[in-house]
């Protein structure tokens, strides 16, 4: 058995730096790179995709970023865990396998793929046998929205991709597993940590929750001395450098700027936290009273003292659906009296959308500059702002009456206050809404499928 | 009553008063912690950080859940629960119907609730010059 494994962060949302994964592969010693693609609602996206065209549905650009850094990871035995396989775990393998042939590396790897997430075409078989599916957050059973899904996932744990490790895959790649999932499953695999050993499975997800934002563990979005972190043009991401007994420390490669410190590593253990004593993973429930943090050298964070409980018998599930639409108009007014411009433009907008008598389910308007950030607490704008921008959002299921909205901000230039601009991106665009609806299943309706095979 | 007492000069977030026969002080969170928040759905969360182990239990005393309710009239329409991870010397906040919404649902610029966290931190408390000397703060 290994004494440490490396495990590096290359992605904290899809969309993150390009290059950071390729920079985690060339910048120093890792075992195990780990990428992270899916949003709440990136599911959905992807649903819409493969539904023009049968061969996407995953994250495309996860393909051109395995060919640049395929030969370096087969070359120094490193493995990836991604999620980069959405909806279409399959179509994404097989592009994979194309690069990695055309690299000339047929026969020197295997490739595992993790599916059985996808619920989508059970949803009215579940619904029939009274798994009603409600919302994490209002309690509404899904039912009401039924007629407008437009994916259902359930996260999937790290279970299925320590299968696939198990069974010699390089590289895993999964559709909606979680991100802590990913990070976890290379520790099983190394350590043989029983499925009941809650304190190390708990140290592991703990683990995956630190470097699963990408570098904002490592010193990006850092409050603490932000002004004296070093060199965030070329911040370092983060790796776990993992131990068997289920201690970690939180690290970065040399020569990388960012920083990883106790603030650093605190600021991110509390991100999205809900109750800290239960943090509810497939894997585990991880009890974040328990966490203790000390400096262990430069850029060395030590984490240890983690407790975990028991695993639920119940997975989450994410369920996007259609709710109406909605549009965003922006105009910016300059000084003097920036803001009593804006507000008067406002007043001015809404007398002429109630005698178009349009309704909206909501209308919001903010003053940036002024108080959209920080509403109310920002207390009364100084007189003298530079310039403020005045931001109105409507959203409602008739979408002529929110396109009807987007051609009412421009005209506001030429009859309305004075000294406006800021309009060169012409009228704002009508945007769908596709929503996130969370739910629980019993873990005994979710069969998580492992296919390993080589190129 | 209390802010009678502490009407603000020129923006000045530290004032001194005379009440009784101590001095009493305002000490903005700025001064005590750090902070980060996201999102849930529609609740926001912020983590409030103590710079330091010897703060953390003023912040436990002051930063209650019905002073973050107040902190964020108009803001946060629903509940305000705190848990407390003396761990990490640190408070965990969640704001409950803050984000419009929340998700791709909301028309808020930060329908994440990403800037909750300094908003917290504008929230000022009260204590006595003998502590703030204690806590190294005057």
């Amino acid at each position: 058995m290994k004494d440490k494994i490396r495990i590096a962060a290359g992605q904290g949302f899809w969309g993150d730096l390009p290059d950071a994964p390729v920079r985690q592969v060339e910048g120093g010693e890792i075992d195990y790179l780990m990428l992270d693609y899916l949003a709440e609602v990136t599911m959905s996206i992807m649903q819409k995709q493969k539904a023009r065209d049968p061969n996407a549905g995953y994250a495309r650009d996860f393909v051109p970023l395995i060919s640049r850094i395929l030969p370096a990871c087969v070359e120094r035995n490193i493995r990836v865990t991604a999620n980069a396989g959405g909806v279409n775990v399959e179509g994404c393998a097989a592009a994979v396998r194309d690069v990695a042939r055309e690299l000339g590396l047929a026969g020197k790897l295997r490739i595992g793929i993790v599916t059985g997430d996808n619920i989508l075409d059970r949803i009215d078989d579940l619904l029939a046998r009274g798994i009603e599916l409600r919302n994490m957050d209002t309690g509404e059973p899904l039912a009401l929205v039924r007629d407008q899904i437009q994916s259902a996932n359930a996260y999937l744990g790290a279970a299925p991709i320590v299968e696939a490790l198990n069974q010699g895959a390089r590289i895993v790649i999964t559709g909606r597993a979680t991100d802590t999932g990913l990070t976890l499953a290379p520790m099983i695999h190394e350590f043989g940590w029983a499925p009941n050993d809650w304190d190390r499975l708990a140290a592991g997800t703990i683990a995956g929750h630190i470097i699963e934002c990408g570098a904002q563990c490592s010193g990006g979005n850092c409050q603490y001395e932000w002004q004296s972190i070093p060199d965030l043009a070329n911040v370092g991401f983060p790796i776990a450098e993992a131990s068997p007994d289920g201690t970690f420390v939180i690290t970065k490669h040399e020569g990388t700027g960012g920083r990883v410190n106790v603030p650093s590593v605190k600021e991110q253990l509390v991100y999205e936290m809900g109750d800290p004593h239960a943090y509810i993973t497939p894997d585990c429930v991880a009890d974040f009273t328990t966490i203790r943090v000390e400096d262990d050298g430069a850029d060395r964070v030590r984490v240890f003292g983690i407790k975990g409980k028991p695993a639920t018998d119940t997975l989450k599930v994410s369920i996007s659906y259609s709710a109406g639409y909605k549009a965003v108009g922006t105009l910016v007014y300059a000084w003097p009296d920036a803001y009593a411009k804006a507000k008067a433009a406002d007043r001015i907008l809404r007398a002429r959308l109630d005698r178009l008598g349009l309704h909206f389910d909501q209308i919001l308007t903010e003053f940036v500059g002024a108080n959209a950030t920080h509403g109310p607490l920002a207390g009364e704008p100084s007189p003298d702002l530079a310039e403020v921008q005045l931001r109105v959002g409507v959203r409602g299921n008739d979408r002529k009456a929110i396109e009807r909205f987007t051609k009412e901000i421009a005209p506001l230039i030429l009859t309305g206050p004075p000294s406006v601009t800021g309009f060169a991106g012409g009228r704002p665009k009508v945007e769908e809404i596709v929503a996130y609806w969370p739910a629980l299943i019993p873990k005994s309706e979710i069969s998580p499928r492992v296919k390993v095979f080589d190129v | 009553m209390a802010n009678e007492k502490w009407k603000m000069e020129n923006g000045k977030s530290r004032h001194l008063e005379r009440q009784s026969k101590r001095f009493l002080m305002k000490v903005q969170l700025t001064k005590l912690a750090h902070a980060r928040s996201g999102d849930k759905g529609d609740t926001a969360n912020v983590g409030l950080i103590a710079f330091r182990d010897n703060l953390y239990p003023l912040l436990v005393r002051e930063v209650t859940a019905a002073r973050v309710k107040a902190h964020f009239k108009g803001i946060c329409k629903g509940e305000v629960e705190r848990f407390e991870l003396p761990n990490l010397g640190a408070l965990n906040f969640l704001l409950h119907e803050s984000l419009g919404g929340g998700g791709t649902l909301s028309l808020m610029t930060d329908a994440q609730g990403k800037t909750f966290s300094t908003a917290l931190l504008r929230m000022e408390i009260e204590i006595s010059d003998d502590e703030a000397a204690e806590l190294g703060l005057s």
